[in-house]
């Protein structure tokens, strides 16, 4: 699905990303800890086209595409989704008119009609239930007034819109209570199939707990530096990093 | 004498004067003015950012144009509308189905008996009374309720042409109106001039809403005045939008005389090319209890120029007075300005008054996010622009203005939007 190979980026002259190689295949779920700072969200930003970051060397992979090469539009209609660790509010721009441009553009992208109203309404109602979002938030201004949780449930009812093939989640459970981790959790694990994939980048293995993920990888000064099982976050959450850094400097 | 005053006489040394019957005093004074005023330079602080000198170079002319088709310039459907060109009445154009309660008459037929536009020291309000071609005078009568709009067109038909236009609006007390107002420019017609008066009186507890729109053409220009009264426990509301037009500037003038009354301005502008928009907008509370709510959004491309001057008076003793003015302008291109002045001058001790102005750019985090979910970068900008001029097109109330200025956005910007997405 999507292979990272030797992946150095910068943001205003200086590196973050130094080398980071990662390769996720469909059907997987692939969890990404590592201290602050570690460039967990470049990452995240970096595959997702923000321009502010530079790619200076390495390659990215996407299902036999250069993303690199790619806009991030382009990446987002070939089916690369990001939900935001800050997702933003847009006054005025209601959320399912955009979304409607958002599955209209991308199937003009694949060469296929437009959606219909009926089917794009039906589909609205299915999965803000999903993720339990009021239908009347999903019409309402893009994230405008939401509260924290309602924003991340947001992502992931835009996700379910999108259908994606690979959906990186940036942070997604930082700030949610126990119920609307479920909920999140919930809304990930019934959108995943064989044939997409997830990356979860996060801090906390409580996560992890209700997305499993079928690798752990630890992210340190722009590396990948250890790569394990579910196993691999508890000891984390137990240990810290330190004892990673000591690995490392022997 | 200058330069500029001589050009003047020059400018319109082809036009006839009026012929239409206006009170003796108030023509002389009119043709003083025009005699001894030159025309505004940016040394006039009203005048700052507005450049007209370049209407001097012209040799203008007037004629009845050749206007066959108004398909185009139709905002409302009404079969009260009354079409002019360059001024001159088409009665081929026009449809009379005038409603109950309303009388519409032609200046040429009806003459004038008063005016409260100021003429002194003002030269396009002089040029349009010495020089005034015609006009509508629209009357409500008290207490009718007018559920049809009454639609006023103007179109401006052929090269180098200045028509000196006017509106005359009595709405009776106790009535409820909607006039649509509609500035357009055949295609092609090029160097023509728009000079526009409207008298706007509002009777006591009646509600008038005008909806204007302007879209004339690049190489057009257009300069308005609208004088507008408001007697006691009256309601008025006037739309201006602003979408074509090379050289634009409207004054609007709201004198509020009676208590109780309350009043909108709301006001978009979307440019591109080298247009130049100049919204001035004067609301003069003289009288207590009265509240006014004034929105001006405007969004600007490639080379394009707006200017926004509005000034809020509270006179002595307008006690509880609740006035508020916002402007605020979005710039889409590193070649776009936009001048904003919101004035306030406050002689009252017991009110509530606001007023802000924000110039800025469209939000990089918004646009990345929204291209991050696959729209493109254009439909981004689309959708955020959109969002943000809507707020203005939402206190349309008369859809079919509504549905028209989106068509605009659309024929014009290639704005693809349906007011029901805003929703």
């Amino acid at each position: 699905m999507i292979k990272i190979n030797n992946l150095h980026a910068n943001i205003e002259g200086k590196e973050i990303l130094k080398g980071l190689n990662l390769e996720v295949k469909a059907g997987e779920i692939h969890a990404i800890m590592g201290p602050n700072g570690a460039g967990k969200s470049t990452l995240a930003s970096v595959l997702a086209g923000r321009e502010e970051y530079e790619v200076t060397e390495g390659s990215v992979d996407f299902d036999g595409a250069d993303l690199l090469e790619m806009d991030t539009e382009d990446r987002a209609r070939e089916g690369l989704f990001l939900a935001f660790q800050y997702p933003v509010e847009i006054p005025g721009v209601s959320n399912v008119n955009f979304l409607r441009t958002a599955i209209n553009e991308t199937r003009e992208h694949k060469k296929e009609d437009p959606i219909s109203a009926k089917d794009f309404m039906a589909m609205v109602r299915e999965k803000s239930a999903l993720v339990e979002l009021d239908p009347k938030l999903a019409s309402r201004s893009v994230n405008e007034g939401f509260s924290g949780g309602e924003k991340k449930r947001n992502e992931i009812f835009q996700m379910a819109m999108l259908n994606p093939k690979l959906a990186i989640l940036d942070e997604t459970d930082s700030g949610l209570d126990i119920d609307a981790l479920r909920i999140v959790a919930n809304g990930v694990n019934t959108l995943k199939s064989d044939k997409n994939a997830t990356i979860v980048i996060t801090h906390y293995q409580r996560l992890l707990d209700y997305i499993i993920p079928d690798f752990v990888h630890v992210l340190y000064d722009g590396k990948i530096v250890k790569t394990g099982t579910k196993e691999l976050a508890l000891e984390l959450e137990e240990k810290g990093y330190d004892w990673i850094k000591a690995e490392l400097a022997n | 004498m200058s330069m500029i005053a001589e050009n003047k006489k020059e400018f319109i040394s082809r036009l006839s004067k009026t012929s239409i019957s206006i009170p003796e005093e108030l023509k002389s004074l009119a043709e003083a003015t025009l005699e001894n005023t030159d025309l505004p330079t940016t040394r006039n602080e009203h005048w700052k950012y507005t450049r007209v000198a370049k209407l001097s170079k012209i040799d203008f002319k007037n004629s009845t144009g050749n206007v066959q088709n108004i398909e185009d310039f139709i905002i409302d459907p009404t079969k009260a509308t009354f079409v002019f060109v360059n001024g001159h009445y088409s009665t081929e154009l026009s449809s009379t189905e005038i409603p109950e309660g309303v009388t519409v008459e032609l200046l040429s037929d009806s003459g004038m008996t008063s005016s409260i536009i100021k003429n002194e020291g003002e030269v396009f309000n002089a040029l349009n009374t010495t020089h005034l071609i015609d006009g509508a005078s629209i009357t409500i009568a008290n207490k009718a309720q007018v559920e049809t709009p009454i639609q006023v067109i103007h179109i401006l038909d052929g090269n180098e042409q200045l028509s000196n236009f006017k509106t005359v609006i009595n709405a009776g007390a106790f009535s409820k109106a909607n006039i649509v107002e509609g500035f357009f420019a055949s295609e092609g017609s090029e160097k023509s001039f728009a000079n526009v008066t409207a008298e706007i009186k509002v009777g006591a507890n009646a509600f008038l809403t005008i909806d204007k729109v302007q879209f004339e053409n690049e190489a057009s220009f257009h300069i308005s005045t609208e004088q507008v009264e408001q007697d006691k426990d009256s309601t008025f509301t006037i739309n201006t939008i602003t979408l074509n037009g090379g050289l634009v500037r409207n004054n609007l003038n709201v004198d509020v005389i009676g208590e109780n009354c309350t009043t909108h301005l709301n006001g978009a502008y979307i440019l591109k090319g080298k247009q130049h928009v100049d919204n001035h907008s004067i609301m003069d509370h003289k009288v207590p209890n009265c509240e006014s709510h004034e929105l001006y959004k405007g969004v600007m491309d490639e080379n394009s120029t707006a200017v926004f001057n509005g000034k809020v008076y509270v006179r002595k003793d307008a006690q509880k007075i609740n006035a508020f003015q916002s402007n605020r302008n979005v710039l889409l291109s590193d070649n776009a300005a936009v001048n904003s002045k919101p004035e306030l001058e406050i002689y009252a001790d017991d009110v509530k008054c606001s007023h802000g102005s924000t110039t800025g750019q469209l939000d990089d985090d918004a646009i990345f996010y929204l291209r991050a979910r696959g729209l493109s970068r254009r439909a981004a900008t689309q959708l955020l622009v959109s969002a943000f001029i809507t707020e203005v097109i939402d206190h349309i109330e008369n859809e079919n203005v509504r549905a028209f200025t989106f068509d605009l956005l659309k024929k014009r910007y290639g704005w693809d939007v349906t007011p029901e997405d805003f929703h």
